[in-house]
């Protein structure tokens, strides 16, 4: 067993009275893809915050490469891109890479190598100089995953990094996402499109508050008796 | 440098957005050319009068004046010295047969009203002199029947001369109202804009995004502090020039110390902006906060005389900062004061500055434990 890049052990997050997470139990390894599904609201986007310190947790513990979160310093070596697309848009797109970059921490010498190198990635060199404001709404996704891949961190937090991304980029997208993976690096993504979730190496249904199934996509669907991971999702919420 | 790459940031934001900045520029000239316009106006204020050798008749007509207090003093250098500690508004000496008349003029209310106060004292020390010239003189005409008293010659018009401390006889309201008005405007748009800014800096989710990364916190609010700190030292010249070139206003202290204060009003300004705007959901939400956070600054600046009002009232003043700023430029503009002698006012100041960038800072906690 390798070692885990994440580890979420009996997390609660109450928002007031609604218990939003009762008992998250996940964990993601070195060198995995792991896809978090679940009907919208099920609280998804809440793991990810409160795993990275933005909410406080009511219950449980998260840690990070071994470390209890929220730390601060950890924060290095992880790419986070939210659910919306957090973007300056009175500043260019380059501009935004390179304002992330430095509050990142990266060092002024590779800056210019990084941003490239980012922008390559999601396909928006030529786009670099244009503000934000004039971007589609395509682009602004692209340039908010590039954000998140900057500085080459070791634990990629996407939420719904691929809505409105179009199929050819999207394929391009995961074809990084995967040399990311084998270059021993993790990823924790979340997702509504199903076909993603048959990429993952492992995938976790949150469903009730709980993780209700963590496994390989075939093995889930074996546990499912269906053909799918669309038919694991819509047999787990007791749709069909 | 993660402090001044946030400061490019913002300031990056700042120049591109062309109508705010077309707002915080000329907007305060645009308005301080009209208000030099209108404002002339008077009303009754208390003043505080020194004297030296009056004759007692006019003394106590001075005394019994509404609005008035007197103080009796022997040297003149000793009413001087009061006049300039404020202690006093104007100084009345008797010198031989005229009379000299100084006054501190930073409130030209004040000084007309002293004005106003001597000329009506003297009218009635006059009359009540010259009915007993007149008993004295009929009682002395019934018995001798003599000459008539040369009552004319005693009383021959005495002259009276005007010293005006700050400024002349021209010196209005404006003057008085332009320390505040310029701490006004500093602060209003440093706290409006700086809000809008950090409101949708947490609406977007760059906030949530920038505090995913290793930033600290204070760097944040620094980042900030400096970027806004930079554009109120421009505000600030600019307004300062606007009075001094177009208006003929006269600054008698320091113009950097002018710019100093208003520096430490415009962060004050900058971090009471960031602390409401994490109580605002939206842009609006915020402009609800200048009815209550910054039009009753106006009120308790000292535009308003605070001394006619009720203690409890008055009090509230103490917490305001535009009045320290306002207090403090007066001093540097009016009576030339250096701005080491301001320790108290800057000192005030400083500690509401230190008190809300401390809540700042603690404050982001709710975006970001750590
Ligand atoms: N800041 C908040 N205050 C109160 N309730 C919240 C807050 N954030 C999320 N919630 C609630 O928590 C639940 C889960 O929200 P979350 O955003 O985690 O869902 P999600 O699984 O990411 O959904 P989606 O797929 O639509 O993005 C929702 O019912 C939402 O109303
Ligand atoms: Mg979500």
């Amino acid at each position: 067993m390798q070692t885990a890049a994440m580890n979420l052990q009996h997390l609660v997050k109450k928002f007031g009275n609604q218990t939003v997470l009762k008992d998250v139990n996940l964990n993601v390894r070195a060198g995995e893809i792991v896809g978090l599904i679940g009907p919208s609201g099920a609280g998804k986007s809440t793991v990810i915050k409160t795993t990275l310190g933005m909410e406080v947790a009511d219950g449980g513990s998260a840690t990070v490469f071994d470390t209890t979160m929220p730390n601060r310093q950890l924060l290095s070596n992880i790419g986070y891109m939210a659910q919306t697309d957090a973007l300056y848009d009175a500043l260019s797109g380059k501009e935004n890479l390179i304002f992330y970059a430095q509050m990142k921490g990266i060092s002024k010498s590779e800056i210019n190598k990084e941003t490239a190198y980012v922008a390559k990635v999601v396909d928006l060199t030529d786009n670099l100089n244009k503000r934000v404001n004039s971007y589609s709404g395509g682009m602004m996704r692209r340039l908010s995953l590039a954000i998140a891949l900057l500085g080459s961190p070791k634990l990629l937090v996407l939420d719904e990094p691929t809505v409105g991304i179009d199929p050819a980029l999207r394929r391009q997208v995961w074809k990084e996402l995967k040399s990311i993976r084998d270059e021993g690096r993790s990823i924790l993504i979340t997702t509504h499109v199903m076909d993603e979730a048959e990429l993952c190496d492992r995938v976790a249904l949150l469903l009730d508050g709980k993780v209700m199934a963590f496994d390989k996509p075939n093995a889930l669907k074996l546990q499912y008796n269906v053909d799918t991971i669309e038919d694991v999702f819509l047999k787990a919420e007791g749709v069909e | 440098m993660r402090t001044i790459a946030i400061m490019k940031r913002v300031l990056k934001e700042l120049l591109r957005d062309k109508r705010t900045l077309a707002l915080m520029f000329f907007a305060p000239i645009l308005i301080l050319l009209l208000m030099s316009f209108i404002f002339n106006s008077n009303a009754t204020p208390n003043v505080d009068i020194a004297t030296i050798n009056l004759p007692n008749a006019l003394y106590d007509n001075i005394n019994n004046t509404k609005h008035v207090d007197t103080y009796k003093y022997s040297t003149k250098k000793a009413a001087k010295e009061s006049l300039n500690n404020g202690k006093v508004d104007a100084i009345i000496q008797k010198k031989d047969n005229n009379y000299d008349l100084t006054y501190a003029n930073t409130d030209s209310t004040k000084t007309t009203a002293v004005k106003a106060v001597f000329n009506a004292s003297m009218t009635k020390t006059n009359v009540s002199t010259m009915k007993k010239q007149l008993i004295i003189t009929t009682t002395a005409l019934a018995k001798l029947t003599g000459q008539p008293a040369s009552t004319s010659a005693k009383s021959a018009a005495p002259k009276i001369n005007n010293h005006y401390v700050y400024g002349n006889k021209d010196t209005g309201f404006f003057d008085k109202i332009l320390p505040i008005l310029m701490g006004f405007f500093v602060f209003f748009f440093v706290f409006l804009i700086s809000g809008m800014a950090l409101l949708k800096e947490r609406t977007s989710g760059t906030l949530d995004r920038l505090l995913a990364t290793p930033v600290k916190r204070s760097e944040i609010v620094f980042g900030y502090m400096l970027s806004y700190g930079i554009l109120a030292i421009i505000q600030t010249i600019l307004i300062v020039l606007v009075t001094v070139w177009l208006l003929g206003v006269e600054i008698k202290g320091n113009i950097i110390s002018v710019i100093v204060i208003n520096l430490i009003l415009a962060l004050v300004a900058l971090a009471f902006g960031i602390l409401l705007s994490t109580f605002a959901k939206s842009e609006f939400q915020m402009m609800q906060f200048i009815p209550i956070v910054v039009i009753p600054q106006v009120f308790f600046s000292g535009i308003i005389p605070l001394d006619s009002m009720a203690q409890w009232v008055s009090d509230i003043s103490y917490i305001i900062p535009i009045k320290y700023s306002g207090d403090a430029v007066a001093d540097i503009m009016m009576r030339g004061s250096s701005i080491w002698s301001l320790g108290l006012d800057i000192s005030v100041l400083l500690g509401i500055l230190v008190v809300l960038t401390w809540l700042n800072i603690v404050g982001l906690k709710r975006y970001r434990k750590v």
